[in-house]
């Protein structure tokens, strides 16, 4: 396992915070996944030797939450909220402008490496829907004009 | 986000205040932890039993009375007792305690404070869900900053009380937003919910110790309670809905966004202050609190008895915007997350929509639950895609039958409701997309992309 200097900080910031080991499982997968861009069963073991506990109950988190993932995405993780009221503003109009903008297929890495577009559930934001998530950045009020652009941004960031 | 005439704001009085930020110096200027200064003077006792005056129902979901759910913990068995704050704000259409921490974190941090003090809880957790990343962050600092005041840590303002609260990021699993489920979830496990009986989060929670739930709303409101006493928190609402509720409004209005009030009926929320629908448009149904909750018909009259022996009777708008209100029109105010439907909407694609959901969240360890939300899943999909069966609207409300009440926790009867409520109120659609018989020009598109389910 090769963690970043800061990871590792992370990792060991946290695990006092808990009065039982087990529970610092998700803030250790989370900063694993940020640093490494997925879970990897070398990456499970580590976790689960790191707090006392079977790698099984490593990996029964990892399997449960949607955002835990086993295999690498694409740099930029797009996600397009489909629930409801997402919907009935347009949602689906956006998802598909930003798939055909990269030329790529839901839940898959586009053919550049540069993102995976994925549907999410309510993002807690349906006021301003539609509504998706770039990386950790959230977009309101979306448009399929507004789609475009933020897939040329982040296709000038990829180039720069 | 502008203040309507209409809105009676406490707990997002400051919150879009021009120049007000999330950094204590902002919260202090306006009387911020002022109330933990005078809860600490305090026996905890007297906290809880002015908690217990004001009515407060909690903000999550069930509407449960917060004092007598703190009087359920148990305080003898010498383990030590937990409170956990739920921001896992995962109930489709809710978007209220977004504002709150990332606006006001402060004022959760007090309300927390206060609550753990009267509990005589030594360490709190607040569970934010993943898909809030700024919002976790604006809690860790809101922390350390409170910490430097000594308002949370060790020996509390000098009254000798320690409690330290730690922020602990989900992973995009909605039903961790069910208490017992976000138990396990803390508990660095998967979120399967517990049964109750015997896990009453009171008695056998986070690590089998008393633990307090609540949500982000309902801790805010402990500060307002010290400051203005029971009494005066009462008469704000009607009886036994006191306080304000911040609503969240989404759909088919002109001016969705989040509205504190109080004391108004539905209809003042969605015509006078968001506008009512779209030009040309009409309201058609509305899902009053969250997507889990029984949907109100437009144009249905509303019947019954009050508590007095006085009949009600009333239109969609007429119905008091209150727990009490929304219950006695069949519904449930939910997590308020209150979602509008126009009559461009086809309501069984909106239903296919929310069977996505539904499917795609059941924490998957009942049987009825998980194969029944698959199930009914499927056939919402089918409907949609113009491939129904004429069997099928019954095969809904069977399948819908033998989830609820049968299963380990609340996401049984929030599969089973849309399903029945909605074929219940809207028959006819169903029953032509059963039989193909609906608008052969209809917008097959539109249709598909509402339902949005791939
Ligand atoms: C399926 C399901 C999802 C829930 N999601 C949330 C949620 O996201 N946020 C929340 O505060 N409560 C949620 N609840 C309610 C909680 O279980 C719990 O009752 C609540 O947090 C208690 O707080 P309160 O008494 O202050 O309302 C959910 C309940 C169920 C059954
Ligand atoms: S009802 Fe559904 S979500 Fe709840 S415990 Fe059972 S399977 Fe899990
Ligand atoms: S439905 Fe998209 S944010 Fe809630």
């Amino acid at each position: 396992m090769d963690l970043k200097p800061e990871t590792l900080a992370e990792i060991e910031a946290a695990i006092p915070k808990y009065p039982e080991a087990q529970s610092a499982v998700m803030p250790l997968l989370h900063a694993i996944q940020k640093d490494q861009g997925a879970i990897s069963n070398e990456a499970a073991e580590w976790v689960a030797e790191k707090l006392g506990i079977a790698p099984i109950n490593v990996l029964s988190v990892v399997t449960f939450y949607p955002f835990f993932r086993q295999h690498k995405i694409g740099k930029r993780h797009i996600r397009v909220c489909r629930t409801l009221s997402c919907a009935m503003a347009g949602g689906a109009k956006v998802c598909d402008k930003m798939l055909q903008e990269f030329e790529t297929e839901l839940n898959a890495v586009s053919a550049d490496g540069e993102v995976t577009i994925e549907f999410a559930e309510c993002l807690a934001s349906c006021g301003s829907a539609p509504v998706m998530l770039v990386d950790e950045d959230l977009h309101e009020n979306l448009t399929v004009e507004k789609a475009k652009e933020i897939c040329d941004k982040i296709k000038a960031e990829a180039k720069a | 986000m502008a203040v309507h005439p209409k809105e009676q704001r406490l707990i997002l009085k400051y919150a879009d205040e021009p120049g007000y930020t999330p950094h204590i110096d902002s919260y202090m200027e306006h009387g911020g932890y002022d109330m933990l200064k005078k809860a600490v003077t305090m026996e905890p006792q007297a906290i809880m039993d002015e908690v217990k005056k004001s009515t407060l129902r909690g903000r999550g979901g069930a509407g449960f009375p917060c004092g007598l759910k703190w009087s359920f913990v148990d305080r003898k068995s010498g383990k030590p007792i937990y409170l956990v704050c739920n921001c896992d704000e995962s109930e489709p259409g809710t978007f209220k305690d977004r504002q709150i921490v990332h606006k006001d974190p402060h004022q959760l941090i007090e309300g927390i404070m206060i609550s753990c003090f009267a509990n005589n809880v030594a360490k709190a957790f607040i569970y934010i869900r993943e898909e809030m990343p700024y919002g976790a962050k604006i809690l860790d600092q809101a922390i350390l900053e409170a910490k430097e005041k000594n308002f949370v840590g060790d020996n509390v303002l000098g009254s000798g009380y320690s409690c330290d609260i730690v922020v602990h990021r989900g992973a995009a699993a909605y039903i961790c937003g069910e208490e017992t489920g976000l138990i396990e979830s803390l508990e660095g496990k998967r979120a399967n919910p517990r049964i109750k009986p015997p896990y009453f989060p009171a008695v056998l929670g986070l690590y089998n110790c008393p633990t307090i739930v609540n949500n982000v709303e309902t801790l805010c409101n402990a500060v307002h309670i010290l400051d203005m006493g029971a009494e005066e928190f009462t008469k704000i609402g009607r009886p036994n809905n006191a306080g304000t509720r911040i609503w969240c409004v989404s759909g088919g209005v002109q001016r969705p966004g989040y509205y504190e009030v109080a004391g108004l009926t539905l209809g003042e929320l969605v015509y006078d202050i968001c506008g009512g629908p779209l030009p040309g448009r009409s309201i058609k149904a509305i899902i009053p609190g969250g997507s889990s909750m029984k949907i109100l018909k437009n144009g249905e009259r509303y019947k019954g008895k009050n508590p007095d022996g006085t009949d009600y009777n009333w239109g969609l708008e007429d119905i008091p915007l209150d727990y009490d209100g929304i219950a006695a029109a069949g519904s449930m105010s939910g997590s308020g997350g209150m979602m509008v439907l126009d009559d461009t909407v086809s309501i069984p694609a909106a239903l296919a929509n929310l069977m996505a959901f539904y499917s795609h969240e059941s924490c998957g360890q009942c049987t009825p639950c998980r194969e029944g939300s698959l199930w009914l899943k499927k056939i919402t999909s089918r409907m949609v895609h113009g491939e129904a069966r004429p069997e099928d609207v019954d095969l809904m409300l069977d399948v819908a039958g033998q989830i609820a009440g049968r299963t380990i926790c609340a996401f049984g009867f929030a599969v089973a409701w849309p399903v029945q409520s909605y074929i219940a109120k809207f028959e006819d659609e169903f029953r032509k997309y059963a039989a193909h018989l609906s608008d052969p020009n209809a917008d097959r598109q539109a249709i598909k992309e509402l339902a949005c389910n791939g």
